[in-house]
């Protein structure tokens, strides 16, 4: 059987955030919004859990800050431990003052970079990937809702989703 | 309106009262002659203590027949009667500049506000423009206590006495900035100026409840803008001045930032610690979570510019090693090596880690428990920036240095809580109240 579901286009971000707490309420699963711009508390009415992004890029941010000490631990004291216009090359501690700036650039260049990618990888975006665009007016000035259609009369469903709002409902099989 | 509460009186009054017990016992102890001082080393290298002993025998060699060798023991001595003497002086001066510089502190975060018209903190106005009531007092005490340095009674300031300078080439170089009449002329103005403006702003900001226009709002802005200016040419100064020049032949150029550094974020740390009390008795119910939060930031963000100016600072001179500017560093990391590197764990490495939860910012006593860490890490730092210059190794924390941190802390509540009990918590006609009314983040 052919899945069904239900796209209803608004023009404004406030009809957007109340057609999205209307249909939560009425139970209806929404599949997907598609916004020009971030609408700020979105998320919260839609129910979509907090990111975690921040929290790996702590953790980016730990590995960044382990790497550059091994590295210059290992290059600097364990390997060719030269006296460098007198510097203490004897421990780690000793010289340390002197790896802080690049142990906080490194720290930071993880925590970055790897989030970034993270993010990407997260959110599937790449190069020369195909756009997944319902409607391209999303990206100028309207705000589209997904519902599926699930056990729902696509016709009272409908009429539910004009009732909030909607500019215009279509419906899509996927 | 607030009303302190009985028992924050009485605690206050029993710190004070404590406090100038243990500050009376600091001078009491204090020894006031070389031969006390004498008898105190002795009495301590019996205990073991290696460097009074190597002071002793100096002087039992001294006396067999080596002149030279007996001058040496006499300077030795001298020296440290005059660590020993410095040492109940130092430990009042210390709190003393740590608590006035956290109101100055207060009153500069709320001239900041003011200016960049934040949205978020006016429902925390009458928090901060409290706690800088105790500026005047506070100044007050740091000018007589400076008077009283420069009659001599002390030798917290080794420039200000005239038979030191006749020895010594550096301070005499420098004798055109560093000159009794001229350095109370800096202090006065300097002290009038600031206590001058808290007035103004908090003068205007209180009449502005009372009146349906914008104009005392506009005025207090331009008034803040100037506060501003004049403040961060004025703190660098203090900072030479109060503090550097203890340690007369040393130079710095970010002192004054670093000063600044210290002094900002424990501030903001004392305004976040009041709000949370008064919100917790009930008295600041529109102040929310994000306000908190807010704030919290503020303590993180601060945490770490004191960090990268501590670093930058301390790392120049390691780096370069010149040794005119590293004896500076080279005695507070053997004299004072825990509390030295310490500071930087309790400063830096506490708000950080505890801090950078988004969550955690909101939770009130995990910002209470940090705001304690940093209020703590940076009484240490005005201890490092003040101590090893006036006492040297002759430091400890005992007694006099608890007594004289009890007596301005007990002081500072009573001024500060006084201060927010004279004025209404919320100001009326802010033009920004609404919006911090409903912040939220």
């Amino acid at each position: 059987m052919a899945n069904y579901t239900l796209q209803a286009l608004y023009e404004d971000d406030d009809h957007l955030m109340k057609a999205v707490k209307e249909t939560r309420s009425a139970h209806h699963h929404i599949e997907e919004v598609f916004t020009p711009f971030p609408v700020h508390g979105l998320d919260k009415v839609a129910g979509l859990k907090p990111t975690r992004i921040a929290i790996t890029s702590f953790m980016y941010g730990v590995l960044g800050l382990g790497v550059a000490v091994w590295m210059m631990n290992f290059i600097m004291i364990d390997d060719w431990p030269r006296n460098i216009g007198g510097k203490p090359s004897f421990t780690f501690f000793q010289n340390m003052p002197a790896f802080i700036p690049i142990m906080f650039e490194l720290t930071v260049f993880f925590a970055t970079h790897l989030m970034v990618i993270t993010f990407y990888m997260r959110s599937k975006i790449w190069p020369f990937k195909k756009a997944e665009n319902p409607d391209p007016r999303t990206t100028d000035d309207h705000f589209l809702m997904e519902v599926s259609r699930e056990k729902n009369n696509v016709q009272s469903l409908a009429e539910f989703l004009q009732a909030t709002g909607a500019k215009e409902v279509t419906l899509k099989q996927s | 309106m607030y009303k302190m509460s009985n028992k924050l009186r009485l605690s206050a009054i029993i710190f004070m009262v404590v406090g100038v017990l243990g500050i009376a016992y600091g001078f009491w102890q204090a020894p006031s002659s070389k031969a006390e001082a004498k008898e105190l080393l002795e009495h301590k290298a019996e205990h073991g203590d290696s460097h009074a002993e190597t002071a002793n025998t100096h002087q039992v060699e001294g006396q067999s027949s080596n002149r030279a060798e007996e001058a040496h023991s006499d300077e030795h001595l001298e020296h440290a009667y005059h660590q020993m003497q410095n040492r109940p002086w130092s430990a009042v001066f210390v709190p003393m500049l740590f608590f006035f510089l956290i109101a100055v502190g207060a009153l500069v975060f709320y001239a900041i506000q003011n200016v960049s018209q934040a949205g978020w903190s006016p429902l925390l106005f009458r928090v901060m423009q409290g706690i800088s009531n105790y500026m005047l007092p506070g100044g007050i005490l740091i000018f007589l206590f400076l008077i009283l340095s420069s009659l001599q009674l002390n030798h917290l300031y080794i420039w200000m006495d005239p038979e030191t300078v006749a020895h010594d080439e550096v301070i005499q170089e420098k004798s055109a900035y560093l000159n009794i009449p001229f350095f109370f002329i800096r202090s006065a103005i300097i002290l009038f100026t600031w206590s001058f403006f808290r007035h103004l702003l908090v003068k205007n900001s209180v009449k502005q409840d009372d009146e349906l226009n914008l104009n005392l709002y506009k005025k207090n802005v331009k008034l803040s803008i100037a506060f501003l200016a004049i403040f961060i040419i004025t703190e660098a100064i203090v900072s030479w001045d109060w503090i550097m020049s203890i340690d007369t032949h040393w130079f710095s150029t970010l002192f004054g930032w670093f000063v600044f550094a210290s002094m900002f974020v424990s501030a903001i740390t004392t305004i976040a610690l009041v709000s949370i009390y008064l919100k917790s008795k009930g008295l600041l119910e529109q102040v929310n979570d994000s306000h908190i939060h807010d704030l919290a930031k503020f303590m993180f963000a601060f945490s770490i510019f004191w960090t990268y100016l501590w670093f930058s600072q301390f790392m120049l001179i390691w780096y370069a090693n010149m040794p005119e500017e590293a004896v500076y560093f080279v005695s507070r990391i053997e004299n004072y090596k825990l509390m030295f590197f310490g500071i930087v764990a309790i400063n830096f490495v506490g708000p950080v880690l505890i801090l950078m939860n988004s969550d955690f910012k909101r939770i009130n006593w995990l910002v209470v428990l940090t705001g304690i860490l940093i209020l703590v890490g940076h009484y240490f730092n005005f201890f490092l920036l003040i101590m090893p210059g006036t006492v040297g190794d002759a430091w400890a924390i005992g007694i006099p240095e608890i007594g004289s941190l009890l007596f301005f802390l007990g002081l500072f509540i009573w001024f500060a809580f006084k201060g927010i009990s004279k004025l209404p918590l919320v100001p009326k006609n802010s033009p920004f109240l609404k919006e911090s009314q409903q912040y939220h983040y």
